[in-house]
């Protein structure tokens, strides 16, 4: 990569997410799907695993009915690995890093289908599009117009809400200084309503999702495959409050 | 011990089970060749017109259907991305490989048993990297943008990735394609050139075009020499780092039950294993149905092809107890969960069918020489060798994807249009095979003439031995 000034990194966006707090009621799944034209799949295919959701949430418990012990749900969405295994198995370039935002991007256009970024996602987190799916009627008026509509035959994933972050760090750039911390928020933080998720600047020490990263609850999926995730999950103990 | 020495004594006449001690005139075997070519009876028609309708509706139908519908209507989901598609490019390669192998590699050690057939097996190169690439193209999401793997200039400036594995089977299996195309090209141009010299009408024309004009003079057979030595020894280590480059999809992918580093030649001799496998039934057929055939592959070939398979069966099974036991040793959870799915999952059975077929009924048939020698044996043990192998594929590709590191993912896969289309590549392959045996002459006359002509008995005192005089 070159280092022209668009190339250049401009911010780590990062995401914390406290499995202690999360209810597990799928707002950010809604959220998200809403946000970013994510097609309706039918229950059939739902029910074979071709679900789209760019984020989902995984249920565990330990123990059998009615002595559950614990029920924590586990959001998971792309990552946006610093050391991104799907990026370098793309043969055309369609799963690339943008240097600005330091998001893992996946270019709709340019993608052909071989599937082999999904098979080599460890978290699982890339959705295909194994058919053009229906909208019926009237929700096309509720397509966001700043993302793409996917057609089948193409990957796609979470990309933090990529058209809030560059709206916003454009706003901030014309007038002269730096998104505050707080200011670009994705769908599913803006849905959630426990504040389970938060987002915001990792170079930035001072932000909210820098310092709960590093409160001593932070754990990052499959850590010790050496992705560097930038997402980050607090998990405790249902006895720990959060900032407190 | 003179009694010992005696008993092994062969008579002449005992010698002419062999094709190369049973010469006729070159004439002659030009003659039978043609001859096998150009009759065809009807119940080749029928079998080549069921073909041509399984081509028809299961691979260019069942292909639209995908292409139109997308790949739902395929059984890949998530977590099995990969599916039978893959299987199929596995499968492919792998018989397209025997046909480099028995010709290149037994031509370069000059392994006499193979002048026979080494058309019959390039044949089967070609034919199966078309289905390979095929089966590649059917997998893509959007296949109508297949030229983007290509490096070719275009508006965006953009090169194909090469650090993708996939990048690098695209130029692996295009320079296999060419090579292998082209060796199968080189040796048959005397061939072409005498059955120009023989037939009329289209066939005329056609074998004029291809022939280029060979006269058979000194000059050319020096240079056609001197080619075909280069293709055999350049086309060699492109044959086996296609397949290793094909392993390196699974090898180089960060997955549980993939990535391991023996990959590379565990997949070449697993290509082998059924490559071999799938020479040996070609030439069953072959000899079965073809006329005149019976004077060209003789027992003798199936004895020797017998001996290839057992031995490479027992390389298979090495590698894969290799495989098997560097994974296992690693002590990674889920590669354990994996391996533990694979014999005691819901397809457990294919796991112990594999290698029941691929090395417990190889290893207690094939080492008997009646057995070897038996057509209707070698053509089972090549089909079961086969359907191990395919498995073997389909253990790795699908069932493997299966388990993850996210137990929330992991799901079974349920192939749907994949079958149809898999069945398509099949009769495809056949089809191709057929109509190629009607247009090419599936023995190559002269190189059998020249084994002829190197061998002769000689008698010293009592004895008659064999003598193999170098011609080069």
């Amino acid at each position: 990569m070159d280092n022209t000034s668009e190339n250049k990194v401009e911010h780590k966006w990062g995401m914390v997410i406290d499995q202690d707090i999360c209810t597990g009621c799928q707002a950010c799944v809604v959220a998200c799907a809403m946000e970013n034209n994510i097609s309706f799949v039918k229950e059939d295919d739902a029910g074979y695993g071709r679900s789209m959701q760019w984020i989902r949430i995984e249920r565990f418990w330990e123990g059998e009915y009615p002595e559950v012990k614990s029920t924590p749900f586990q959001p998971v969405l792309c990552q946006q690995c610093g050391k991104a295994p799907c990026e370098p198995v793309c043969p055309v370039y369609a799963s690339v890093h943008s240097e600005g935002q330091q998001i893992n991007m996946q270019i709709y256009n340019r993608c052909v289908g071989t599937r082999y970024c999904a098979n080599n996602c460890p978290y699982q987190a890339r959705e295909f599009n194994w058919r053009d799916y229906e909208r019926p009627t009237p929700l096309e008026n509720q397509l966001n117009p700043n993302v793409t509509v996917r057609r089948k035959g193409v990957m796609e994933k979470c990309n933090f809400c990529v058209q809030r972050i560059i709206s916003g760090e454009d706003q901030a750039k014309a007038e002269g200084r730096t998104p505050e911390d707080g200011e670009i928020v994705p769908a599913c933080m803006q849905a959630c309503p426990t504040d389970a998720i938060v987002f915001g600047r990792l170079d930035d020490p001072e932000s909210l999702v820098s310092k709960l990263a590093k409160n001593g609850r932070g754990i990052k999926l499959l850590e010790d495959l050496g992705t560097e995730p930038a997402v980050t999950y607090l998990k405790g103990g249902s006895s720990y409050a959060r900032n407190g | 011990m003179p009694e010992m020495v005696n008993s092994k004594i062969k008579t002449p006449d005992e010698f002419s089970e062999h094709l190369m001690f049973d010469p006729l005139p070159r004439g002659v075997m030009n003659d039978m060749v043609m001859e096998s070519m150009q009759t065809t009876s009807w119940k080749f028609w029928v079998v080549a017109g069921f073909m041509g309708v399984i081509v028809l509706v299961c691979l260019f139908g069942a292909w639209g259907y995908l292409i139109n519908e997308g790949l739902g209507v395929a059984g890949v989901n998530r977590p099995v991305y990969w599916g039978i598609f893959l299987v199929n490019t596995v499968f492919w390669i792998g018989i397209s490989h025997a046909g480099t192998f028995v010709s290149a590699l037994l031509r370069v050690f000059k392994a006499e048993f193979r002048r026979p057939f080494t058309r019959a097996a390039e044949l089967m190169t070609t034919f199966g990297l078309v289905q390979a690439g095929l089966s590649i193209f059917m997998h893509m999401g959007r296949v109508w943008l297949f030229y983007f793997l290509a490096p070719y200039p275009n508006e965006r400036g953009l090169w194909p990735n090469f650090h993708s594995p996939l990048s690098w089977d695209f130029l692996a299996i295009t320079t296999y394609l060419l090579a292998s195309t082209m060796y199968l090209f080189l040796p048959l141009i005397p061939d072409l050139a005498m059955a120009r010299d023989r037939s009329k009408g289209w066939r005329k024309k056609l074998y004029r075009t291809l022939a280029l004009g060979f006269r058979g003079t000194e000059g050319e057979w020096t240079h056609l020499r001197t080619a075909m030595n280069i293709f055999a020894f350049a086309i060699l280590p492109v044959m086996f780092s296609v397949h290793t480059i094909v392993s390196w999809d699974f090898a180089a992918a960060m997955r549980p039950g993939w990535s391991s580093t023996i990959f590379g030649p565990y997949f070449v001799i697993g290509a082998l294993q059924s490559g071999i496998a799938a020479v040996a039934m070609v030439l069953v057929i072959v000899r079965a149905t073809m006329k005149n055939m019976k004077y060209f592959i003789r027992p003798e070939v199936f004895d020797s092809m017998g001996k290839l398979m057992l031995i490479i069966s027992m390389s298979w099974a090495y590698f894969f107890f290799n495989d098997y036991l560097v994974q296992w040793y690693n002590g990674d959870k889920f590669t354990d969960i994996l391996l533990h799915f694979h014999e005691s999952g819901p397809l457990g059975w294919m796991w112990f069918m594999m290698l029941i077929f691929n090395v417990a009924i190889p290893w207690a048939l094939l080492w008997n020489k009646k057995i070897r020698r038996n057509p209707t044996i070698l053509f089972t043990v090549g089909l079961l060798i086969n359907i191990a192998m395919y498995i073997e594929r389909y253990v790795i590709v699908p069932i493997s994807l299966t388990i993850n590191r996210m137990p929330f993912t992991w799901r079974m896969y349920k192939p749907g249009v994949e079958v149809w289309l898999s069945l398509g590549t099949l009769a495809f392959f056949i089809l191709l095979y057929m109509l190629a045996s009607r247009i090419v002459p599936l023995v190559p006359v002269w190189e059998v003439q020249e084994g002829q002509m190197a061998h002769s008995l000689r008698k010293v005192g009592k004895a008659t031995v064999p003598a193999v005089s170098e011609l080069e």
